[in-house]
């Protein structure tokens, strides 16, 4: 959603509570009883959530879309039958696409040695695959400073889709707010983002940043001297 | 609660309710287990957490530093730990930087030290404009950050999740850390709001 427009004013309320029903809180709890025991992994759930068809998405509440991706995961590892559900009134949506289980060759590999370090240029990749991804759109083609290596996790885009768990570092990657949003925002202002390294690449560009970065630290010596 | 309240079962209430049954039928779910999860984010973990691990980081100075080098083992000092708790990471608002944490792509927070996240955090309005206004985002929450600070946004999209420091407000040196606990809300561990101290 980072980027989007058209929702309106932030929806704050006064000693909200931590849920406002019991349905919602009913809701809450078979997901988790269920994530734990009978799904394979988070990623999963977070897809299905994703399939959710946009109109019914964006015209639902939180915990609805948890109620619809439930559903559709029920619905596509036989735990339960669509016939079952809508006997019991409680039709399942027809998700957007489907699972897109694919297979993967040597998926399994840990990369254990990290291709960037702290302070290294790097770029987000313009990917766009049809299945799960926590590479948002807003920084895809952007270009940043690796601020930290967090270490090795699983992979969500593959893992969502039961390819592999591709474990690989993941970094906090710095961009500017100008990189991201254009010249019109704040000059100062910054966005830190956790990004797996195969949404990397190096950035070997002679970039502006890099010669302004030269270029101003020049000015501030002599600044300084006057 | 409120005496004359009626709730109309919605079509999501019945939905959840048939959707429980199946389940429970099936020996998929436990319907008595559900309740003490749900009593676990109702009465048992919320940001009183938050407040106590940040009232505890101004007032010790050892255990800030390891906070900040690794948040989920000093939480862990506290017994806060568990879901979404895993890989937790602790910024720190100073007079030249301000954090604001977003989850674009979901809802990743911070479970054992802030509780399930307020439906603003949730909403669509507030991942979508977090990243590309964040000052804006400020203002509708009451707070306005001077040009001279640097605002800096974290997106949880990946396993750490993210807890601010807020500053410590001025006037409170005298306080215990018990009060000063007092004073942190949630939407500060968030940084959509700065600490007062109560006058």
């Amino acid at each position: 959603m980072g980027g989007m427009d058209g929702f309106g004013p932030i929806p704050i309320e006064k000693n909200e509570p931590v849920f406002h029903t019991d349905w919602e809180k009913r809701m809450y709890a078979i997901a988790m009883s269920m994530l734990g025991r009978h799904f394979d992994n988070v990623d999963e759930f977070r897809h299905a959530l994703e399939r959710i068809p946009a109109p019914n998405y964006l015209d639902s509440s939180y915990y609805e879309r948890w109620l619809d991706a439930m559903m559709t995961l029920l619905v596509e590892k036989k735990k339960v039958t669509r016939e079952e559900l809508v006997s019991r009134g409680a039709e399942p949506i027809a998700p957007a696409q489907p699972a897109n289980h694919c297979k993967g060759d040597s998926l399994e590999v840990r990369r254990r040695s990290a291709r960037f370090r702290e302070g290294d240029r790097v770029v987000a990749r313009n990917l766009n695959p049809t299945g799960h991804t926590r590479l948002p759109r807003y920084v895809r083609g952007k270009r940043g400073v690796i601020h930290r290596d967090w270490g090795v996790y699983v992979f969500a885009d593959s893992n969502a889709h039961h390819a592999g768990q591709r474990a690989q570092h993941v970094y906090s990657v710095t961009f500017e707010a100008r990189e991201l949003w254009g010249n019109g925002a704040p000059r100062k202002d910054t966005l830190r983002i956790d990004l797996w390294e195969d949404y990397l690449e190096a950035d070997s560009s002679k970039t502006k940043a890099a010669k302004k970065k030269s270029s101003s630290v020049t000015r501030s010596k002599s600044g300084k001297k006057r | 609660m409120s005496g004359n309240h009626v709730t109309i079962p919605t079509g999501a209430a019945l939905r959840v309710k048939a959707l429980e049954t199946i389940l429970e039928e099936k020996g998929l779910i436990n319907s008595a287990a559900l309740d003490s999860v749900v009593d676990m984010y109702e009465t048992k973990v919320g940001p009183r957490n938050g407040a106590r691990v940040v009232a505890k980081a101004w007032t010790d100075p050892a255990f800030r530093k390891r906070l900040l080098e690794n948040a989920t083992a000093a939480v862990a000092e506290l017994g806060y730990g568990g879901p979404e708790g895993g890989h937790l990471v602790a910024v720190e608002n100073t007079p030249k930087v301000h954090n604001l944490v977003v989850c674009t792509l979901c809802s990743c927070y911070p479970w054992p030290v802030l509780g399930l996240p307020p439906v603003w955090y949730k909403s669509f309005a507030y991942r979508s404009r977090a990243v590309r206004d964040p000052r804006g985002v400020l203002k509708e929450f009451g707070v306005e950050i001077p040009e001279k600070v640097e605002v800096r946004v974290w997106d949880s999209s990946a396993e750490q999740r993210y807890i601010v420091i807020p500053q410590r407000p001025a006037g409170t040196e005298r306080m215990s850390e018990e009060q000063l606990a007092e004073l942190v809300t949630r939407d500060s561990m968030v940084g959509v709001a700065l600490v007062k101290a109560r006058t």
